[in-house]
């Protein structure tokens, strides 16, 4: 305190401009970093690219013997088992979230934040052994034959349940990311949520709305950007987990429908081809298999950005 | 890309080269193959106890030891797939075996128990292929007479990382069926006509242990140590060999060493009565001309320590010393391929 008061006033000038540009090189790390990788990636790619052309993001073989390349099965699975741990995670994460703020008696507010807290913590490997060796066995004997029993004969979506009863695959690989995205999604709501100031609630429930009135029709728009930001924490841990989704999903290069049929993700493809990698082109196509990932989390992002911005632009315009 | 990835490589694998050299004069450095570095380890130990002499191996796989010898960052790489001679001209490389492992079909059959079903090379090509989808398949009843097999689906499981252990796997298929060679062809990963992918040995062993009606492949020490159901062989000569010590040992003996150029021989479908048809051996890389022949010398002697006093201490973790008949072999190989600068040969 003293110190500032007794420094004469161009001392401190000096100080402010030493901050703002130790703080300014700081943050502009951040682009630095980011386009570095991006660079990094685009050039470790070409060769991959352009050995194959376009055609490598539509072409489903991986075949290192006879050196051929294509991205569609990892990309395809990456894609599908994150947006089936988002069907599955959102709604309980909601729930969670709601039940914690909305209807929890107090003495059990605590125990269940802390629940999820620690649930967050937990290391991905261990939910990728605890898949290996409780979930798969577990789901191979009751869960697989039921859906293929009562779902697999639905129309259309039908044959998305039809498959040999291993315990692996895609569909496995999707529950145990969901259970890894639960706590993410849920303790963002959960804070989200719990800000609400009790005057809007408290005049909803005035009104004579129910708990669920006030949660969707107060609550959730109220906090709409917060959930938005949760859900999208969510679904980028899901794109990019590597060990569990390695341990469950199977890892084989096929394309099937079948969501009981094992399949492949971007980063376990890379997390099990890229130290044994051996010629330019086989790198150089695992690396654009990176840089899809990449470019696939960004669209995410900026699709998510998108609605927001739409949202906020209807503020206001209806009743 | 490449520059890149030298650079990178090259930068780290000095600074550690700079801080191994600096900490003792004669340490010596290798990197690469994941699968025999249990095997390094405890020989440096015991070298190390009785030399002084360091060795710091880092296991990073074949792939990774292959890139490391050719920009020169270490004194010896590891590979699991021996290279090809046009391949170790190109960067002026020359190879020998270190150690012998094999690779053991395994299986999860009901009322099958281990070293029950018999198989041959034909049958197990057929069932990679999908073309054998049953376990009560005419073709396995007719090597099979007496077994009770149940009629259920075959379910494929393979390595989804790169390994060795596939390309000798697979290399052993492409010798035995025509259409294995033709469709699928050998290599560290390949394009799998059919299963589930599960990473590492352990992985393909609980896969395989998980799913009935599994078959699978790993290293053998992986199978014995955990007691899985392995497969009785056809080998070349006809006879059904269990695997084991003696059967790879067999196989590397039978092998023929002096007509293989530059040691590229993989000991599958060796002949031999007594032979395991999947064993393998596990290879170093070192350049031919050595900047400097005091290191190289270091690696040489290292490895002369393991062939020659390293057998007891590779049995015991299920690896398969190579037989003398080899060991000399190797030694005369390093005596003419292994030059200083000035062309005056390193070993002995």
């Amino acid at each position: 305190m003293s110190d500032t008061q007794t420094q004469p006033p161009n001392a401190q000038a000096i100080l402010d401009v030493l901050f703002r540009n130790t703080t300014r090189l700081f943050a502009f790390l951040v682009f630095a970093v980011l386009f570095g990788i991006l660079i990094t990636l685009l050039v470790a790619s070409l060769p991959a690219l352009e050995t194959f052309g376009l055609h490598f993001f539509t072409n489903d073989a991986w075949n290192p013997v006879t050196v051929e390349f294509g991205a569609l099965v990892p990309i395809y699975g990456t894609i599908v088992t994150s947006l089936i741990a988002m069907l599955i995670g959102i709604p309980v994460s909601f729930g969670i979230a709601l039940f914690i703020t909305e209807l929890t008696p107090a003495w059990l507010k605590r125990p269940l934040g802390i629940a999820i807290e620690l649930l967050a913590g937990i290391p991905s490997i261990i939910y990728g052994m605890w898949g290996l060796f409780v979930f798969a066995p577990w789901f191979a004997d009751s869960f697989e034959p039921w859906i293929n029993d009562n779902m697999g004969n639905w129309p259309l979506v039908g044959q998305f349940f039809q498959g040999p009863p291993m315990g692996i695959g895609m569909l496995t690989a999707s529950f145990i990311l969901a259970i890894m995205v639960i706590p993410f999604i849920s303790s963002v709501m959960r804070d989200v949520f719990e800000v609400v100031p009790p005057m809007l609630k408290e005049s909803a429930y005035g009104l004579g709305a129910t708990t669920w009135e006030v949660v969707w029709n107060v609550v959730l728009p109220y906090t709409k950007v917060g959930v938005v930001g949760g859900v999208m924490l969510g679904l980028g841990r899901a794109l990019g987990e590597t060990m569990a989704v390695t341990f469950v999903i199977g890892n084989a290069h096929d394309l099937s429908i079948s969501l009981l049929m094992p399949g492949n993700t971007i980063s376990s493809a890379l997390a099990n081809e890229f130290t044994e990698a051996v010629g330019d082109i086989y790198t150089s196509s695992l690396i654009t298999l990176g840089m899809m990932l990449f470019v696939i989390t960004f669209v995410v992002l900026a699709l998510a950005k998108l609605l927001l911005l739409k949202l906020a632009s209807k503020e206001g315009k209806q009743s | 890309m490449r520059n890149i990835v030298r650079t990178l490589t090259g930068t780290v694998a000095a600074a550690g080269l700079v801080f191994a050299v600096s900490a003792h004069a004669v340490d010596i450095t290798g990197a690469g193959a994941t699968f025999p570095y249990p095997i390094y380890a405890k020989w440096a130990e015991a070298y190390n106890a009785k030399t002084g002499v360091k060795l710091n191996y880092q296991s990073i796989g074949s792939g990774g030891g292959i890139k490391q010898i050719q920009n020169k960052t270490v004194n010896f790489g590891a590979s699991d797939k021996p290279l090809t001679v046009a391949e170790l001209d190109k960067d002026g490389l020359m190879q020998f075996p270190a150690v012998i492992g094999g690779v053991v079909p395994v299986i999860n059959v009901e009322g099958i128990s281990s070293g029950k079903l018999r198989l041959n090379g034909e049958v197990l090509a057929n069932i990679f292929l999908k073309k054998i989808t049953k376990w009560d398949d005419a073709a396995i009843k007719a090597i099979n007479p007496g077994v009770a097999l149940p009629s259920a689906n075959i379910t494929v499981v393979h390595r989804s990382d790169g390994s060795g252990t596939t390309f000798n796997f697979a290399n052993y298929l492409t010798k035995v069926s025509e259409e294995w060679k033709t469709k699928v062809g050998a290599d560290t990963s390949v394009s799998w006509p059919a299963g589930v992918g599960g990473k590492g040995n352990e992985g393909v062993a609980s896969y395989v242990q998980r799913i009935k009606g599994a078959i699978g492949y790993v290293e053998y020490a992986y199978a014995k140590q955990n007691g899985m159901n392995y497969v009785v062989m056809q080998n070349r000569e006809g006879e059904f060999v269990k695997p084991g010590l003696a059967s790879f040992q067999a196989a590397a003996k039978y092998a023929e060493w002096e007509k293989a150029p530059g040691f590229y021989e993989i000991l599958t479908n060796e002949p031999g009565k007594e032979s395991w048809p999947i064993a393998a051996a596990t290879f170093i890389l070192m350049h031919k001309t050595q900047e400097n022949p005091a290191a190289a010398k270091e690696v040489l002697k290292f490895f002369n320590y393991g062939y020659t006093e390293g057998d007891k201490m590779a049995e015991a973790l299920d690896y398969v010393p190579l037989p003398d008949t080899a060991v000399k072999l190797i030694q005369k190989h390093w005596s003419v391929n292994l030059k200083g600068k000035d062309g005056s040969a390193v070993w002995p």
